[in-house]
């Protein structure tokens, strides 16, 4: 048994190391997804604090989840992950408690951000955007859809032109809202049922679409998608009919945040970073060209009337976001609500 | 004359990448498969056949069935396509044949990606064909010819044709011509001839062709995803979301290893099939010109590229 284990350390010890990007000891290593922060972003934090970083990238939360969970943090200081992802972070004790001292930014953000059912007070996780799930849909085609109903058993005229987001958690809620569940159910029961109903539902749509769905709403091949509310922005820019709307039966919360690993050596330089990233500028950028909220208090104040306007989503108080069920961490149901969706995504 | 000690110089190199690139990692695939998947992805050091056993889950096997139905339907659309194709290349005069195989060749001066968007611009039901057949009144409701099994096949089949087209090519123009003219003189009609003397001959090039696309095709996850609008999971998707969705590596270890195992069942009758064909080919004399002899290697080596391109 020790040689096996011997083996398969020796194997993901070298799947890690090709895997890994982040490898330099001196500079500050950050994770994020592409295109979530300006293009300069190292550029502007090492002019504003002298200290250099250096950006490696992740797709997903589970990739970076993957390389963090096999290298225990190692070569990475600051990660960019949501929710759900940093109270798993946290219960592999793999992210440090943060200084509050050392991160005077935090008077930026609305109270309401101390308050995040998954990191009460920010002791490990400081939140960077914002945001919830529900229908993009062309106002100019059809009346404002109320429930999700609507999306999984569409009306005639709606069939074969509406699209579902894949990813797991956000399927599965979209079932299990629809039924009054709560997105982070753990009863089988609750499951197998949404399940059904999915596989159903399934059996209605274009396709499942969870990168260019906004983008079959403008050439008209999809009439109504499920999205995450930044996401339906990038449809409206290039039609202004294209609007969002949370449901009736309401929806979940995600939050992006920021954390630092437990084996970074930079401590007090990813301190640093995260109280620059949650400046008043870093923050306004965000919304204005990620067209995401931030619960950055004072970049939100800042932005121009005229965005929030055309954006209406972007105009939602902390209080409106924050009313929805909160994303949590699923631990071992994980795999049950994996194996759903694999179920689903096979069915005919 | 080199001594073998020079010539293990030589090969080591290529020995080396062998070992580094790929018998290490499909150890490595071989040895995650047993152990556990830990709560958080992780891997628990625990030895378990679990995965194997779970492997056989109906859905799972539904999964490799369904893929491998998707990647044969691609495989016999595409041999139907072309060994016409290479026959009527092979009988183009010999200049012109350099040609036409550089026309065969042209789609991959694109990218993979790329290639396969483009197929979402023409099916899609406000794209290019619904609209021209709309507007010249064929049809009155745009056909749903997009995200579903039609539009995968059909994307798999345009994108590894040209493989199948250039083997069979290399099997046809490798053929002794005074051998159907044989067939011909001792008064066999053409079709005869051809079912007696070309196909049975041609066998290596087409069965080159079909483990070609077929090992692609079966192992693809782009395309089902794309085109298929993520309605239909291949085997490819399978594995994809074991290792970057579900943290599941030791169960996507032995998904892969599972789909290695049969890939290498499938070359190694290629295998057989040629060196068969070949002890035929000697008993029978016939010449082969060097130039010929070179094709079929050559292929291989494009298809792996291609692989690794987009994988």
């Amino acid at each position: 048994m020790k040689l096996l284990k011997t083996i398969g350390i020796a194997a993901f010890a070298a799947s890690v190391a090709l895997s890994s990007t982040a490898a330099s000891a001196q500079k500050l290593i950050v994770s994020n997804w592409d295109g979530y922060m300006p293009a300069d972003m190292m550029e502007r934090f090492k002019k504003a604090t002298g200290i250099d970083a250096e950006l490696a990238l992740h797709a997903t939360n589970e990739e970076i989840m993957g390389k963090v969970v096999a290298s225990k943090g190692r070569g990475y200081d600051v990660l960019f992950v949501s929710s759900p992802f940093v109270e798993a972070l946290d219960k592999l004790d793999l992210i440090s408690d943060l200084d509050h001292s050392k991160i005077g930014n935090t008077k930026n953000l609305y109270n309401q951000a101390s308050y995040l059912k998954y990191d009460r007070g920010n002791k490990h996780s400081m939140p960077y955007a914002w945001g919830t799930t529900g229908l993009c849909y062309r106002s100019d085609l059809m009346q404002t859809p109320t429930s999700w109903n609507e999306l999984l058993n569409p009306a005639k005229a709606l069939k074969g032109k509406v699209t579902m987001l894949s990813t797991d958690r956000w399927l599965m809620a979209a079932g299990f809202l629809s039924l009054g569940h709560s997105v982070n159910t753990k009863d089988r029961s609750e499951i197998a049922e949404a399940t059904a109903l999915l596989k159903q539902a399934k059996k209605t749509i274009l396709a499942y679409d969870d990168a260019t769905f906004y983008a079959k709403l403008v050439s008209g091949e999809a009439t109504m998608t499920h999205a995450w509310d930044g996401w339906c922005n990038y449809g409206t820019a290039e039609n202004a009919a294209i609007k969002y709307v949370i449901p009736k039966e309401g929806t979940d919360m995600w939050v992006d945040s920021m954390v630092i690993t437990k084996n970074s050596k930079m401590k007090k330089e990813a301190h640093a970073f995260i109280n620059f990233v949650m400046s008043e500028q870093i923050g306004a950028w965000l919304a204005n060209n990620v067209m995401y909220k931030t619960p950055n208090k004072v970049a939100m104040e800042s932005l121009d009337k005229s965005l929030l306007k055309a954006y209406p989503n972007l105009a939602m108080t902390p209080d409106e976001i924050m009313s929805q069920e909160q994303l949590r961490d699923l631990g071992s149901t994980q795999k049950a609500y994996t194996k759903a969706v694999t179920e689903i995504l096979a069915s005919n | 004359m080199r001594s073998p000690s020079k010539n293990l110089l030589l090969v080591a190199p290529g020995l080396g990448w062998i070992a580094m690139f790929m018998v290490i990692p499909c150890l490595l695939i071989f040895t995650l498969s047993f152990f556990e998947r830990g709560t958080y992805g992780g891997v628990d050091y625990i030895f378990t056949l679990d995965n194997f056993v779970r492997a056989m889950d109906p859905i799972y096997v539904g999964i490799l069935l369904d893929s491998i139905r998707i990647a044969g339907t691609a495989t016999i659309v595409a041999l139907l396509l072309a060994y016409p194709t290479a026959y009527a290349i092979s009988l183009a005069p010999r200049n012109k044949q350099t040609t036409l195989l550089f026309l065969v060749m042209l789609p991959f001066w694109s990218n993979y990606l790329i290639r396969t968007y483009a197929w979402i611009v023409l099916l899609n039901r406000e794209g290019l064909i619904n609209n021209t057949l709309e507007s010249i009144g064929v049809i009155s409701e745009p056909l749903d010819i997009l995200y579903n099994e039609f539009a995968v096949v059909t994307g798999l089949v345009y994108n590894y044709l040209p493989f199948v087209v250039l083997a069979i090519y290399a099997s046809i123009s490798k053929l002794n011509p005074e051998m159907r003219e044989a067939s011909e003189d001792l008064g066999a009609p053409a079709w005869k001839t051809f079912l007696r003397i070309t196909l049975p001959l041609t066998m290596p090039g087409v069965a080159a062709g079909a483990v070609f696309i077929f090992v692609l095709s079966v192992g693809n996850f782009i395309t089902p995803d794309l085109l298929g609008g993520g309605k239909l999971q291949m085997v490819g998707n399978l594995i994809y979301d074991q290792f970057l969705s579900a943290r599941d590596w030791p169960f996507g270890a032995t998904l892969s290893f599972i789909l290695i195992g049969i890939m290498m069942m499938l070359l190694f009758g290629q295998a057989v099939l040629v060196n068969r064909a070949q002890l035929d080919n000697d008993k029978t004399h016939s010449h082969i010109d060097d130039e010929d002899e070179q094709s079929l290697p050559a292929i291989n080596t494009a298809a792996l590229d291609k692989e690794k391109s987009y994988a």
